[in-house]
């Protein structure tokens, strides 16, 4: 298991499924995947809608089928993260990237 | 249609596009130093406009709007990009041909902008901007085919190398003429579905039209390795802000020394032609000398607003966002208040505005909140003069310079209180979930040295302008309740006790004498509410007028004669706090569209300042600095 499990809520966690499908909010660096699923639902109290989450994601190029990999990780609680979403790179933070399901390529540790 | 017409009047062209697309280099390329900075009518987002002319002499009329992914507006800047395009802007009529700016090496987003754009029936033309890096990258892009995908004229373009703008500018006026492309404006706000579909089309059009590149870049990737690395990200963006102070302080001795003594020679040259008396001390002591005192902190001002410039245009500044984001979010501030916080540090005032990229409202007032407390660039001149008469000019550990580290520390005074500040703001009274970041890190470039000319000029001008309008008649009623009224016959003391400036510094000063201040100086925070710096040039006049034998000493000489270390060290406590600068207050009011918020503001920053500057006097008077 990698650290990053202990610091993620509850809901996140069961947010993690099997054949590799987990939250993005669970990717540790170097992971790599494909977006299988984005919604506006973090787990978490958001202050805009969820509704409106989804629609800012899928425009920054969170859309189901982009190709992901992350990049980097901040030095706090590994807080927040880069990713590629097929040519772009974006900083979000762990609590947003909860509404992003990637299937992530192979084992992850 | 009368084509003849249509050839003759001015065309409006709006430029729209992502963030980093470019874009604003493209405006400047095309417009040169034909451009005007206002604000849109009843809205203070800024509107950049300027003005070309065709080879076939028509007068075209650019707007460069508010970076956008989608024009489902979120933030006060995109409401306007929105409604500019769309033509809901009061008193703007709606542009007749769109130029969609693409970064060729990042179509995907933009080709979804562009499908929205074909839905409000504007003809646009699509300019794929930094064909030169796309190239070299060897990224292969079928462009006639993409025309006829997107429906729109396809021009690459180089904003930086000047290239393919005759054919942009020429496709552009094409289509005020020929309307082609454009039609009913069937645009409405997307849901998530009809996001998703776009963005399936986007993604069918890159497919069939782009070769991805042959040699992808892999500097960006190499350089993020560094610069975000963890714990070395944070020590490079702590280190190059050092760096930028340090720079701020030794960098602008010699152009100011310079302006500095022109600006004495003119003086002496002023009073050796006039006669001795009222006029010639209105001009020399007035005039010049508050002028002068001012304009001699523009170098240092530029070269804030270089490297600020510089850390933007490279891209860094998105990085430096990250970065800061926990830090930030622990005080409970937004990640994206970097930015307007750092651009807070040359001026409140534009940080202030640029708070309208953070849409939550409690997020956005902390943000307002607290800009003010950074280090803005009129305090430059207040903590140089008090630094330079009082910090001996040492070196400390073999390379670091004394008052460059007292600087520093004011600097850091100044963001630890804005971050204490707005924790407390954020425990208090508005407790609750932040704004998601969510930012683009876009590719590291090379900044385009003509860019950060145009920018750095615009900043100059924007300071000249407001040290002639503003900080000017200031000085002369400054003068004014200086010099008269006369002295009494008889009278011992200088000239200036028995002026209304006197008179009025001796009734703050009993308010002001607990934290060491005597009245020169609490006569300077009085026209230094109008901008900070002015309390500079008040100093410089009050000291220059009841200067007896009329020779003009360096103000900081006469300082650090005058004043007790306590004091100086107790004025510029005060002024790492104070409210001192009425724009500002201003601004909050048009910000926030409201008196309680600019209240809110003064009423805490006075209260800070006068207590720090209590502590600082006492500790230091403790210490034997009194």
């Amino acid at each position: 298991m990698s650290d990053g499990l202990a610091l993620v809520s509850s809901l996140d966690a069961a947010l993690a499924d099997t054949a590799g499908e987990r939250s993005l909010s669970l990717a540790s660096r170097g992971d790599r995947g494909v977006i299988v699923k984005v919604t506006g639902v973090t787990g978490a109290d958001e202050s805009v809608a969820t509704d409106e989450l989804e629609r800012r994601l899928l425009e920054m190029g969170f859309v189901e089928g982009a190709r992901i990999e992350v990049l980097h990780e901040g030095l706090f609680g590994r807080d927040p993260i880069a990713v590629r979403v097929d040519d772009t790179r974006v900083a979000l933070r762990r609590r947003e990237a909860g509404a992003v399901t990637v299937k992530f390529d192979g084992i992850q540790s | 249609m009368n084509t003849e017409a249509a050839t003759l009047s001015p065309a409006r062209i709006a430029l729209v596009g992502n963030p980093n697309s470019g874009k604003t280099a493209l405006f400047n390329a095309l417009t040169g130093s034909r451009q005007k900075v206002a604000n849109y009518a009843g809205v203070t987002v800024e509107r950049k406009e300027g003005v070309l002319t065709t080879p076939g002499g028509r007068t075209l009329r650019l707007l460069d709007l508010p970076g956008t992914y989608s024009l489902r507006a979120r933030s006060p800047d995109e409401v306007v990009t929105r409604d500019a395009i769309l033509g809901r802007l009061a008193g703007e009529a709606a542009p007749d041909v769109l130029i969609c700016v693409a970064d060729a090496t990042n179509l995907r987003l933009v080709l979804r902008l562009a499908l929205e754009l074909k839905q409000v029936g504007r003809p646009f033309v699509l300019a794929l901007n930094m064909f030169d890096i796309a190239q070299r990258q060897g990224l292969r892009i079928d462009l006639d085919l993409l025309a006829r995908e997107v429906g729109a004229p396809i021009v690459t373009t180089v904003a930086t190398r000047k290239r393919g703008l005759d054919e942009l500018i020429a496709k552009a006026e094409m289509l005020t003429v020929t309307h082609s492309g454009g039609g009913a404006n069937v645009w409405r706000e997307p849901d998530a579905a009809e996001i998703r579909s776009a963005h399936a089309e986007a993604q069918r059009i890159f497919r069939v039209c782009v070769k991805p590149p042959e040699r992808p870049d892999t500097i960006t990737g190499k350089i993020d390795d560094v610069l975000l690395n963890p714990a070395a990200g944070l020590l490079i963006l702590a280190t190059l802000l050092f760096v930028m102070f340090q720079a701020v302080f030794t960098w602008a001795t010699p152009a100011m020394d310079l302006i500095d003594g022109g600006f004495a020679a003119l003086a002496g040259w002023v009073g050796a032609y006039l006669p001795q008396g009222l006029l010639g001390s209105f001009i020399a002591d007035g005039l010049i000398a508050g002028v002068g005192s001012v304009l001699v902190f523009l170098p240092q001002i530029l070269i804030l607003f270089f490297f600020i410039l510089l850390l933007e245009d490279s891209g860094y500044m998105a990085r430096a966002a990250f970065l800061m984001d926990k830090i930030m979010g622990g005080a409970g501030l937004h990640g994206r208040a970097f930015i307007p916080l750092l651009s807070s540090f040359a001026c409140a005032i534009p940080g202030i505005m640029s708070t309208r990229v953070i849409d939550n409202r409690h997020d956005r007032l902390t943000t307002i909140l607290v800009a003010p407390l950074m280090t803005c660039s009129a305090r430059i001149p207040v903590y140089t003069l008090i630094i330079g008469a009082f910090i001996p000019q040492t070196t400390v550990w073999g390379f670091l310079s004394l008052q460059g580290l007292v600087m520093f520390g004011l600097y850091a005074s100044g963001i630890v209180s804005a971050l204490l500040v707005s924790f407390v703001i954020r425990k208090l009274f508005w407790r609750g979930t932040v704004e998601p970041f969510m930012m683009e890190l876009p590719t590291y470039r090379w900044p385009e040295p003509r860019n950060v000319l145009l920018n750095l000029w615009a900043r100059a001008k924007i300071f000249i302008t407001r040290a002639g309008k503003i900080i000017l008649p200031l000085m002369v009623l400054i003068w004014v309740l200086a010099t008269f009224p006369y002295p009494p016959e008889g009278a011992t003391g200088p000239a200036i006790d028995y002026s209304f400036a006197g008179i009025l510094g001796g009734w703050i000063e009993p308010l002001l004498r607990p934290i060491g201040f005597n009245w020169q100086m609490s006569i300077a925070l009085i026209p230094g509410m109008a901008a900070r710096e002015v309390a500079v040039a008040t100093l410089g006049t009050v000291y220059a007028v009841s200067d007896p034998d009329g020779t003009a000493t360096a103000l900081s000489a006469t300082l650090s004669s005058q004043w007790s270390l306590a004091s100086a060290l107790s004025f510029l406590a005060w002024y790492v706090f104070a409210p001192q600068c009425a724009p500002t207050l201003a601004v909050v009011k048009r910000e926030t569209n409201s008196w309680l918020w600019p209240t809110v503001m003064f009423v805490y920053m006075v209260a800070l300042a006068y207590l720090a500057a209590f502590a600082t006097y006492h500790i230091a008077v403790a210490m034997g600095a009194g």
